[in-house]
């Protein structure tokens, strides 16, 4: 970091991308890719859970992506050291890319940027992580990162909302982290024959949860309108806007706040963001055309 | 269906969908209440069936289904515990608008639709608040539906 916070990366700019070469990717959706990275010299500052790099499928372009794992996954056999995943859904032609490459490729990554879910101010108490379609990548390293140090927090719910349960995220993982006693809560719009869980929206879960919203801190993030409503739901049950917590998604390009493209009103996104309180972010987010 | 402990005006003042409501109407509330507990598979109500009851949900869930020719029982929504399940006792012709099916064993209070109505109509106080209590069901579900409605999580070039 530089002394204004501007991370800075092995080339000396925070502009210049550092090669990661993939080395593992699973298909978790018919259009959700997560890679495996692990740098090919040095590699970026270590992320904290919530930030998010610039990832630059060379020849195409850049876009700014969640990074869903920080380190090597125990389970997987990964390599150790400085090894990331990062989980794209294929939405446009540079992330078409990007969910196109394969073992062995090259790419380049700038990061990480922007603040995190500041895990070390939810210690202690509750958590809730609601998360909606592709949200549940930023989220993933919360629960890794709560479930490493399990007795510095109290109850988890995660809490899903998906379209089918044919693009549920990570959906080998949630058992594990039921058996190691998450509560996690799922649910769909469009159920399938023989699905048992939940259908409806999220926020019909947000009662369910077993946590005291008045010791409690949410993390959320999803499409924009969920976050909203399901703030509303949380903050319903007593928890202070201030404990909910959203990743707000704009169109970040340089990350560090110069180019003013992803700007919100008084807030730069890649900066500032992308995680935002509610009591912060919701007189924003009704505002047409911001 | 099994039964477990009694309805009482203290245990009814534990539940989020009574908060608040004064121990005299509690009280007269529970004693249309009785505890049931019902195992997977349970149907609770048939679409265009007589509406006599509704439950608050304790412990599990119960999905809400409409049937439609040549797809079955085509389940709508979950309704999870803690919540209420049926609104259509309120409202003439008190008839199911959709069928209701446990997946999982639940528990939950049972009240009598009837007797209910009937302590609405003699004392216009506990019938205005259990009025506007379901109504606020009824708003986050209708705000539920809405917002489904917009297929928050499609691909975007299937919004186009």
């Amino acid at each position: 970091m530089t002394s204004a916070g501007t991370p800075v990366t092995p080339a000396g700019t925070p502009m210049a991308p550092v090669l990661y070469r993939v080395t593992g990717r699973h298909e978790e959706t018919v259009d959700t890719v997560t890679l495996t990275l692990e740098p090919v010299g040095e590699p970026i500052q270590t992320p904290l859970p919530g930030q998010f790099t610039m990832m630059y499928a060379f020849g195409v372009g850049e876009v700014p992506i969640s990074v869903s794992r920080i380190g090597p996954d125990p389970g997987a056999g990964s390599a150790q050291g400085a090894v990331l995943e990062q989980t794209v859904r294929a939405v446009g032609a540079v992330t078409r890319a990007v969910c196109g490459t394969r073992p062995g490729q090259v790419m380049g990554l700038r990061g990480p940027f922007g603040v995190g879910w500041g895990m070390e101010t939810a210690r202690g108490g509750d958590l809730v992580v609601a998360a909606g379609g592709i949200g549940l990548a930023p989220l993933r390293p919360v629960v890794l990162h709560a479930l490493a140090d399990r007795g510095a927090f109290g109850r988890i719910a995660v809490l899903i909302g998906a379209r089918t349960p044919g693009d549920l995220l990570f959906a080998r993982e949630l058992d594990e982290w039921r058996a190691r006693g998450v509560q996690v809560e799922v649910t769909v719009d469009r159920p399938v024959s023989g699905w048992t869980g939940h259908v409806g929206l999220i926020t019909a879960l947000v009662s369910a949860a077993d946590v005291d919203p008045g010791r409690a801190v949410a993390f959320l993030c999803g499409p924009e309108v969920m976050m909203r409503v399901t703030a509303e739901a949380l903050t319903g049950l007593g928890m202070r806007a201030a404990d909910v917590r959203l990743s707000l998604e704009r169109n970040m390009r340089c990350g560090i706040g110069w180019c003013g493209h992803c700007q919100l009103g008084p807030l730069l996104v890649c900066r500032d963001g992308p995680v935002v309180p509610y009591a912060r972010a919701a007189p924003l987010m009704t505002v047409r055309e911001l | 269906m099994g039964e477990t402990d009694g309805v009482t005006s203290g245990v009814l003042a534990g539940e989020r969908f009574f908060a608040g409501v004064p121990e005299p109407h509690l009280a007269a509330l529970a004693a249309t209440a009785e505890p049931v507990g019902v195992p997977a598979g349970h149907r609770f109500f048939t679409e265009g069936g007589p509406a006599q009851r509704f439950w608050l949900l304790r412990s599990g869930k119960v999905t809400l289904d409409l049937q439609v020719p040549g797809r079955g029982a085509v389940v709508v929504e979950s309704v999870p515990a803690p919540s209420v399940l049926g609104w259509s006792w309120l409202f003439p012709p008190h008839r199911w608008r959709f069928g209701a099916v446990a997946p999982e064993p639940v528990t939950a209070f049972r009240f009598d639709g009837a007797a209910v109505r009937e302590l609405c109509d003699a004392d216009a106080r506990l019938g205005r608040d259990l009025a506007l209590r379901f109504a606020q069901v009824m708003l986050d579900r209708l705000e539920a539906t809405r917002v489904r409605m917009l297929d928050l999580y499609a691909h975007p070039e299937e919004r186009r």
